[in-house]
């Protein structure tokens, strides 16, 4: 490429924690910046270029229809588009919103009724724009980021890992805490990413790198009533994943909330 | 004839989060003044209703990814007292220790990335970054050191997952813990060299009669317990904010205003308010900075939080040394406790300040209520009061200059505005 590449952050509803990791990048972020053309990342300069961009990372999901609109110009506005994190690849924790009576959840925060419309349901990107890229997890995990950011300057595509949480922690070598213990663990049908950490602290996955590939659920809601947890619990957790509207997550919640009724 | 001149600035920059500045005059006098925040709200406080209380500080730490550990704290001891229970001792030590981490974390981010490049005169940390190699690396390492922190006892720095009511989910081995200490080492003397070079920058003149609000301690500085104290001498349990703490509608403004109930005035929390109000507690070698800097106690430039933020941070580097060296891993990693129905609060020091969480919980252990109050949607008033008292001394320069004049005091509160949005009756208007 004779310029450098033109990088652009954006963010929706979002805790910042996933554009942050760019910046979290100490050792690589100078570097990093000598070969990209940071033109749009409000949270680190003051520096504000119009696009086109050669490539957007897009943190948060969508929930008032001016953020629809927004997506819509800077997908025009972008050649590869990459979602940072489960807001902008599948809702976020607050998709919560999108099983609730969203009327009655508004009430709970705020006075004002006219949010009501446009706040009631929270979506990932892909929903409304084609994406090019999804980077899981909750926050994503920054060594990832950079492994796109390389990629795309070398004009390769980046490529991460698709296999479960549970598969790495037989490659850490971490005890099995639901075999161990009895610790329910959304591990088997979790995306790795993170590389295993909650099992390693003793506590089960719960799920904030979403869905893996294909994955068992039925079989992992099975294993765990075997085990004494209830339905109510699965329920809470898939949807607590913080990936919790992510199709396959979805679907199993659903089916098991219906067969409690 | 009358004179319209409107000021604004679209989208504030160098600032966690995303917002805009307002202001119009008339006739040469100030009409209007509003920081908006047009993030759409996430709604936290309503999702947070039948969880289990266990999963709480899973979720509140997403309101936050540069904060996560206040929220955490705040809502385990919340919790905590809704439960009954108390963590004491080497537990309630490692607790401090990791908000350690988050404050070098935080106050070096804000410091050295988003903050110094104003008095330098630069758009970046990452522009500093070509005539400054040296300050700006220092930034980073500092940084670093607070996520590596987090990393180790909170699994990781982003949304710690090994954080529990009543405790944690596993102990860090002792070698995990004094494998830091050299590093800290080095970072303690960095930040006070740091901090050094911050008291020497340019402070616009501004001096305003604040009410300072911040949890304190008897005997030491203030992180996750103690009493609230105002500067006017006022002390509460943190049980009692709700009664002393609100927001209410002012006339001048649609937007509410969080002031305290017996004084109607707006307040100041974070760095500034924590250094005049527990100066004392400081330990030896932040104290001595503090005053070799010569930092006026008490200090009433906003500007200069800067500089009592760059104290912090070495604070925080001492106590987190302290604790690293005296850590021995013995007991349980969390204490037991039965559910039982009832509601608890606390209030603990986020970076930016006081952060205030209540919660209701029933004998199932699931929540029933939540309410959480963030420091920016408190400082919100006092940033919009601030600038309608600095505006007058800025108003023959361009609109451009008085912009950027007034940004730049908006971000020396290092303002949250991601936290702020989930509780803020918002202006959803995105610059029109
Ligand atoms: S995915 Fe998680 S870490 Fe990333 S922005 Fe959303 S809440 Fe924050």
């Amino acid at each position: 490429m004779s310029h450098k590449p033109r990088l652009a952050v954006f963010k929706f509803a979002s805790c910042d924690g996933c554009q942050l990791s760019l910046v979290a990048l100490e050792d690589e972020l100078l570097a990093l910046a000598e070969r990209i053309d940071v033109a749009y990342f409000l949270e680190a300069s003051s520096r504000v270029e119009p696009g086109p961009y050669d490539v957007a990372l897009v943190e948060g999901s969508i929930t008032t229809p001016e953020d629809a609109q927004r997506i819509r110009q800077i997908r025009r506005d972008s050649r590869f588009l990459v979602t940072i994190g489960a807001c902008a690849t599948a809702g976020g924790i607050q998709a919560l919103r999108n099983w609730a009576d969203s009327a009655e959840f508004l009430r709970a925060v705020y006075a004002s009724p006219e949010y009501i419309h446009s706040l009631a349901t929270s979506t990932p990107i892909s929903s409304h724009v084609p994406v090019d890229f999804e980077l899981r997890g909750c926050p994503i995990n920054k060594q990832q980021l950079l492994e796109v950011l390389v990629s795309l300057l070398g004009g390769r595509r980046p490529r991460t890992p698709v296999h479960s949480v549970c598969l790495q922690c037989k490659r850490r070598g971490t005890v099995c805490v639901t075999v161990a213990q009895g610790i329910p663990c959304l591990g088997p049908v979790t995306h790795d990413g993170c590389g295993a950490i909650c099992p390693s602290y003793n506590r089960g996955c719960y799920g904030c790198y979403g869905p893996c590939e294909q994955p068992n659920l039925e079989s992992l809601s099975d294993q765990c009533q075997v085990i004494g947890v209830s339905r109510e619990t699965l329920v809470r957790s898939l949807r607590n994943s913080f990936n919790g509207y992510a199709p396959e997550f979805r679907a199993e919640s659903d089916r098991l909330a219906g067969e409690e009724q | 004839m009358s004179e319209e001149r409107t000021i604004r600035v679209e989208a504030l920059t160098r600032v966690e989060g995303e917002g805009a500045l307002h202001i119009r005059l008339h006739n040469g006098n100030i009409e209007d003044v509003r920081l908006s925040i047009y993030e759409p709200p996430r709604l936290f406080e309503a999702l947070l209703r039948g969880r289990a209380l266990e999963d709480v500080p899973d979720i509140t730490a997403r309101i936050c990814g540069i904060c996560p550990v206040a929220y955490q704290m705040s809502s385990v001891h919340a919790l905590e007292a809704a439960l009954g229970v108390q963590v004491m001792g080497d537990l309630r030590a490692l607790r401090r220790l990791l908000y350690c981490g988050e404050w070098i974390e935080s106050h070096a981010l804000h410091v050295h990335m988003l903050h110094v490049p104003d008095f330098l005169g630069y758009e970046s940390a990452l522009a500093l970054a070509k005539d400054h190699p040296d300050e700006v690396n220092r930034g980073l390492r500092l940084k670093k050191h607070g996520n590596q922190l987090l990393d180790v006892l909170g699994g990781r720095a982003v949304h710690p997952i090994n954080v529990a009511v009543g405790g944690f989910y596993r102990l860090p081995r002792k070698e995990e813990l004094t494998r830091l200490i050299p590093d800290f080492e080095w970072g303690l003397q960095a930040a006070i060299d740091a901090a050094r070079w911050v008291a020497g920058f340019d402070f616009p003149r501004f001096d305003e009669a604040y009410d300072f609000v911040a949890v304190s301690h008897p005997d030491e500085y203030a992180m996750c317990e103690g009493p609230i104290r105002t500067s006017d001498g006022m002390v509460i349990d943190a049980d009692q904010f709700e009664k002393h703490f609100r927001e209410q509608q002012v006339p001048h403004s649609t937007a509410l205003q969080a002031v305290r109930v017996d004084t109607g005035q707006t307040y100041l929390l974070g760095p500034l308010s924590r250094m005049n109000l527990n100066r004392e507690q400081l330990l030896p070698a932040a104290r001595r900075l503090a005053d070799d800097l010569n930092l006026e106690h008490p200090c009433r430039n906003i500007f200069k939080s800067i500089i009592a933020r760059s104290i912090e941070i070495v604070q925080a580097y001492e106590e987190a040394l302290t604790i690293l060296r005296d850590y021995r891993p013995a007991g349980v990693p969390r204490i037991k406790y039965e559910y039982r129905q009832g509601e608890g609060a606390a209030a603990t020091e986020a970076p930016r300040g006081l952060l205030y969480h209540r919660y209701g919980v029933d004998a199932q252990g699931l929540v029933t209520e939540a309410n959480i109050v963030p420091p920016t949607s408190q400082n919100q008033s006092q940033i919009e009061s601030d600038l309608r008292n600095y505006l007058p001394a800025l108003l023959n320069r361009s609109d451009d200059e008085v912009a950027g004049a007034c940004e730049r005091l908006v971000r020396s509160y290092d303002p949250c505005i991601s936290c702020a949005t989930h509780f803020l009756k918002v202006s959803m208007d995105r610059g029109s």
